[in-house]
């Protein structure tokens, strides 16, 4: 089996997406990085059995995400031996990537259980379809629809989203200059 | 009830008991979620291919030395 151009190029233009998934599941580029490496090697491995003229990134990210989860159920069972090895590894949070902004994004994604957190960034992020998710994770299309819900609604209540509704900091602020005059 | 002398320094949004029900959500609240993961997603995207990436395949290319190999 030799590694057509074609090939190549499909694997190579799915790597920024590939590596946009694998930090958004594990909140580290170096892990990503790791991840995205496994699954290529993993592809090329199995290649043949990737059917030509079919989504070439949907089959990547399927790996990766597989990948992901054996690997970390693999690291919550080393936490119990090494937990201060793996909290350091969680400290090495990336800088190129989680700019301030998005502190708050990543902090609630981190508090989402894997199944959630999936599915919304596949289908809100990644731009797959309902159906292409579900393909990706292995599940049900009405599974997804309701995972993708369930983590809108957790994102929301951990950034306090719905307060945009009611202008809640401003309020607050102007309370604040308000009582100091008086 | 005490009342803490030092208070935190930056507004702590309290999320509320209660809520509206799952699947409740405002168009906008789903909106602005959407657009936050993109933003974030889109700048690993904008990273585009590391080298680390390029040259691993290149490299698998390499080593397979099959007739489609690269020009050398």
């Amino acid at each position: 089996m030799s590694l057509d151009n074609e090939t190549r190029d499909s694997i190579l233009a799915a790597v920024p997406n590939l590596r946009a998934f694998g930090i958004s599941l594990t909140g580290n580029v170096d892990r990503a990085d790791d991840l995205v490496q496994e699954t290529i090697l993993r592809a090329l491995k199995n290649i043949d059995s990737f059917e030509p003229g079919t989504n070439m990134s949907a089959w990547l990210f399927t790996i990766l995400r597989n990948l992901f989860r054996s690997e970390y159920r693999k690291r919550k069972r080393e936490v119990e031996d090494a937990t201060g090895m793996y909290a350091d590894s969680l400290k090495s949070q990336p800088e190129q990537s989680t700019r301030l902004e998005f502190e708050e994004l990543r902090a609630a994604l981190d508090k989402l259980p894997d199944d959630q957190r999936e599915a919304v960034i596949l289908v809100g992020a990644s731009g797959f379809s309902y159906e292409e998710a579900a393909a990706i994770c292995g599940c049900a299309v009405g599974t997804i629809k309701s995972r993708v819900n369930r983590a809108r609604n957790r994102l929301a209540e951990l950034m306090s989203i719905e307060d945009l509704d009611d202008i809640g900091p401003d309020r607050q602020t102007r309370a604040v200059l308000t009582a100091d005059r008086g | 009830m005490t009342q803490s002398k030092d208070k935190p320094e930056k507004p702590m949004h309290r999320v509320r008991t209660g809520d509206p029900a799952p699947g409740g959500l405002s168009r906008e609240a789903t909106i602005k979620i959407g657009q936050q993961l993109r933003a974030m997603y889109d700048e690993v995207v904008k990273e585009g291919v590391p080298e680390r990436f390029s040259e691993l395949l290149k490299r698998l290319d390499d080593n397979k030395g099959g007739g489609e190999g690269p020009h050398s």
